[in-house]
């Protein structure tokens, strides 16, 4: 998928995430991550990210996360959410 | 070497000395006597209608003789309201005091400011049962060559006793006093209730100061401390912040998690064996446990069974069970709201008492050891049921052994509450970071996900069970939640000892690391 | 049943510890109107991922009417949740339509036509002079369930806590649900402080025939179970009747009495429905 505006999701709420993206200047992903739980699964949830990404082949991206201990199945829901607003691709959505 | 219970500990801590491991919860009680000498109070004397009052705290203070190396304890039932402590501490450091032992019986967020003198040599040693904010920051990072020592409230009062605690200095704030130093904090603008904590430094401290903000004509009454063991009494303005001290009484929680923890807590009580005419109850004030007294009072109410006692820190819920008749009597070792001040005062049935009436194990039956059923919170618990209640998620030290291990030891039926997790972080561990209360005086943990029973207890399963409720065992638990939240990088910790968790009965139960990559 | 906000992460992997009967993640009036895709994933998710335990797991979508219902069906149809809940439903024509497109999703993903079940909400005053065709209209249709707020809305009345204004729209729904032997379920409570309040309504749902109430706060749950619950005197009386009546059946006697009341068949019918509500296995008295 191609990242063509800026687009966001999630909340600043516990057990959620803020994601944000945009198209990324150079080419390639770049991902910034503030967590409260960044000591115990700042890695994890980087990974869960870029797998995300994978899957909804996102190549080239801007994208910043903060997170307040969302699970990864609310990190993997924003991220495709974020990502679809971005591409334009949403279904079924006001924007 | 390591304990009983798998921790280890070293036979030697530079600054603390020998020290020896954790055996058991009441292994060392069972002999019937503390092998440790009791060292003597002091005695001292004053001359007829010798005058006690001092201009202000500094007079006092130097009138103590403060030297370096001194030790100078405080009580915390100022809670976050406090300003004494500082006070004092700020006076003694501009007197050039160096190399002090602070031996409060906690320390909170009030006392951030204590931070540089942890820094530049006026602090050098720490005996507390609680550590929070930027101390505990602090001390986990290593600020301190010599750990803290986290001891229970009745083991301080031990502590006390065999002179590991040898307190040069006494500064006891209270709500009222005369000028012979009977003090009380039933009454005042700055009204905290009980001073049971701090009873035993009145005792044993080498010198003693009343600081109030409130003198009263002669006699102060009740005399939570008596004028024989007071040395100086000074009045201040103010002693403390009264908004944080008491504030009118303290609420339920309305977070449905909590309550519905709760909510299983009391069933699991109900359902126990233990809920039964006579019995005697103690919950904590924080969010589920004290829910937990709600419904508790619900089910005492429709069954119609009555309890014997409440002990322990009180709430204004505890005195209205009281003034509904469901107990008898309130033994009242520590108050947390305004309304509970005022009970003290009147009722004779809410009793103040001492922390060593409350929970020192080495005596003829402290209340700890009467008690039915126990509510307890927890930071993180593991699959042994261990119980830490001192350092947080990334291991800093931001909590309090209080009562916690005192009234676990004492209760027949001890019921641990907690989410199962919290903002993604497991409560449930396979180990936890620091152990304060053995697993062995843990009979259930409640979560929200399910209900867990010490396998030492199968006769209070089987009745849980035959009552309908739904027991899990605490491994598989741990393993649901960690399929929920996912499995957490370890905390990195580097070999230097920062605190010990001291056992009531003075064994080493755990020590605390120094955190690594401290930020 | 407990309404849960579709947005709410909190809120939704939580959603099973509450021992609620059924779970209601909410995709309609619960969320902002910009966030409905962000919810519709989000449950979606939720609904692969957390155990709600034994709690039941419907999903309210929008109506097919918006620019969100169609969307809804095609993320969660595939994963089959206990039930559907489809907002105001006016006619038999909503629910053909609503059944074509589930079953049109279902058959791509190879999934049967007779697992998930539909929940007819029932908020507007043609829903409820319909409400008997669209009870019969399916044997998915397996609940009715009357929305409140948007009854009294849509009957332009104030919402008094008697509930006097769709007192005849709660009995209607409740009695075209029993002509078809399916659930109905009352609206909620809203005033999530007052459990008096919510006591009154809950007792007055059962006595006129629902099977259960919506709550928004899962604080309600325990009221409603309290009152939904029979008490042990209850529990006894219907025990001895149902026993009484089997040992006068094998003596060939169909009417009897017990402490000078009789008991009929209807009687012990009643009986049995509530010892089944108490878990008791009233086959085997």
């Amino acid at each position: 998928m191609q990242i063509v505006k800026k687009a966001q999701a999630g909340s600043f709420e516990s057990s959620d995430i803020m994601v944000l993206v945009e198209p990324s200047e150079k080419p390639g992903r770049y991902i910034e991550i503030d967590s409260s739980v960044d000591i115990q699964f700042g890695e994890q949830i980087e990974y869960a990210i870029n797998r995300k990404l994978d899957e909804l082949q996102v190549i080239d991206i801007h994208l910043i996360a903060k997170d307040k201990g969302a699970l990864n199945l609310t990190i993997c829901a924003r991220v495709e959410t974020a990502v679809k607003r971005a591409a334009g691709v949403q279904k079924g959505f006001i924007p | 070497m390591k304990n009983v219970i798998g921790r280890n500990i070293p036979e030697y801590i530079n600054g603390i000395g020998k020290v020896e491991p954790f055996l058991g919860a009441w292994e060392k009680l069972k002999k019937g006597w503390m092998d440790e000498i009791t060292v003597p109070p002091p005695n001292k004397a004053k001359l007829p209608h010798q005058c006690k009052s001092c201009m202000d705290l500094k007079t006092a203070i130097e009138k103590t003789n403060p030297h370096d190396g001194m030790t100078v304890s405080f009580h915390h039932h100022l809670r976050s309201g406090d300003n004494i402590l500082v006070m004092t501490i700020d006076i003694l450091a501009q007197m050039g005091i160096k190399d002090i032992t602070l031996a409060s019986s906690s320390l909170n967020n009030s006392h951030d400011s204590l931070l540089k003198y942890l820094k530049d040599g006026t602090i050098t040693k720490i005996w507390t049962s609680g550590l929070r904010g930027e101390l505990g920051k602090a001390v986990s990072e290593g600020v301190l060559d010599v750990p803290v020592t986290i001891h229970s409230h009745g083991g301080r009062v031990r502590a006390i006793h065999t002179g590991k605690i040898q307190i040069d200095l006494a500064v006891i704030a209270a709500s009222a006093a005369d000028e012979e130093g009977n003090a009380t904090g039933a009454h005042g603008k700055s009204a905290f209730g009980s001073m049971g904590y701090a009873r035993i430094d009145s005792r044993y401290a080498k010198q003693v100061i009343i600081v109030t903000d409130n003198m009263v004509e002669y006699p102060c009454t009740p005399t939570s401390i008596q004028q024989h063991y007071v040395d100086y009494v000074v009045k201040v303005d103010s002693i403390g912040d009264a908004s944080k001290i008491a504030t009118g009484t303290t609420r339920i929680t309305k977070s449905p998690m909590d309550l519905r923890i709760a909510k299983l807590a009391a069933d699991v009580i109900e359902n126990s064996g233990m809920f039964t005419e006579g019995f005697s109850f103690q919950v904590g004030a924080g969010g589920a446990s004290l829910a937990v007294a709600k419904f508790i009072r619900e089910k005492m109410k429709k069954s119609g069974v009555k309890g014997s006692f409440l002990l322990g820190g009180v709430t204004s819920y505890g005195v209205d069970m009281l003034n509904e008749g469901l107990f008898r009597a309130i033994f009242d070792v520590q108050s947390f709201d305004a309304a509970v001040s005022s009970s003290i005062l009147k009722n004779r049935n809410h009793i103040e008492i001492s922390s060593g009436y409350y929970a020192n194990p080495y005596n003829c039956g402290c209340m700890t050891n009467k008690l039915d059923i126990v509510v307890l919170g927890a930071l993180e618990i593991d699959t042994d049921f261990n119980v830490n209640v001192i350092t947080g998620a990334d291991g800093i030290i931001r909590g309090a052994s209080g009562g916690h291990s005192d009234t676990a030891s004492g209760a027949n039926l001890t019921v641990v509450v907690c989410p199962s997790f919290r903002g993604r972080i497991p409560i449930i561990k396979k180990r936890v970071h620091t152990i304060v209360t053995p697993g062995e005086t843990v009979d259930v943990l409640v979560t929200e996900r399910g209900i867990c029973v010490n396998p030492k207890k199968p006769e209070l399963e089987e009745s849980l069970i035959k009552a309908g409720l739904k027991i899990k065992k605490i491994e598989d638990l741990q393993k649901e939640v960690e399929g929920i939240t996912g499995v957490e990088k370890p905390i990195e910790f580097t070999d230097k000892i920062v605190g010990i968790v001291e056992y009531r009965d003075g064994t080493i139960i755990d020590v605390i690391k120094q955190v690594k990559n401290a930020n | 049943m407990l309404y849960i906000p579709g947005n709410n992460p909190a809120m939704l992997q939580h959603g099973g510890i509450y021992g609620a009967d059924s779970l209601l993640l909410d995709l309609e009036d619960a969320v902002a109107l910009n966030q409905k895709d962000a919810a519709r994933i989000l449950v979606r998710n939720m609904l692969q991922t957390i155990d709600f335990y034994n709690s039941e797991v419907c999903v309210r979508i929008n109506h097919l009417d918006t620019p969100f219902g169609r969307e809804d069906l095609e993320e969660i149809v595939p994963l089959q949740p206990d039930a559907i809940r489809y907002p105001k439903t006016e006619s038999v024509e909503d629910l053909r339509k609503l059944l074509a497109i589930i079953e049109d999703i279902e058959n791509k993903h190879n999934l049967p036509h007779d697992k998930m079940t539909i929940h007819a909400m029932i908020e507007t005053a043609m829903g409820v002079q319909n409400v008997f065709d669209i009870a019969s209209f399916s044997s998915r249709v397996d609940a009715l369930t009357i929305g409140g707020q948007d009854l009294m809305a849509d009957m332009n009345i104030k919402n008094t806590k008697e509930g006097t204004g769709i007192d005849l729209a709660r009995k209607m729904i409740v009695m075209a649900a029993k002509a078809n032997g399916i659930d109905a379920i009352d609206t909620v409570f809203v005033d999530v402080n007052d459990e008096e309040g919510l006591k009154k309504e809950t007792e007055y749902a059962k006595n006129i025939g629902f099977s259960g109430k919506a709550v928004i706060n899962p604080r309600q749950i325990d009221i409603i179970h309290e009152v939904f619950t029979p008490t042990n005197e209850e529990i006894r009386k219907a025990y001895r009747i149902v026993k009484e009546f089997k040992r006068n059946k094998e003596a060939g006697i169909g009417v009897f009495a017990i402490e000078g009341k009789m008991i009929d068949a209807p009687v012990v019918a009643r009986a049995e429905y509530v010892l089944e509500l108490a878990g008791i296995d009233y086959k085997n008295v």
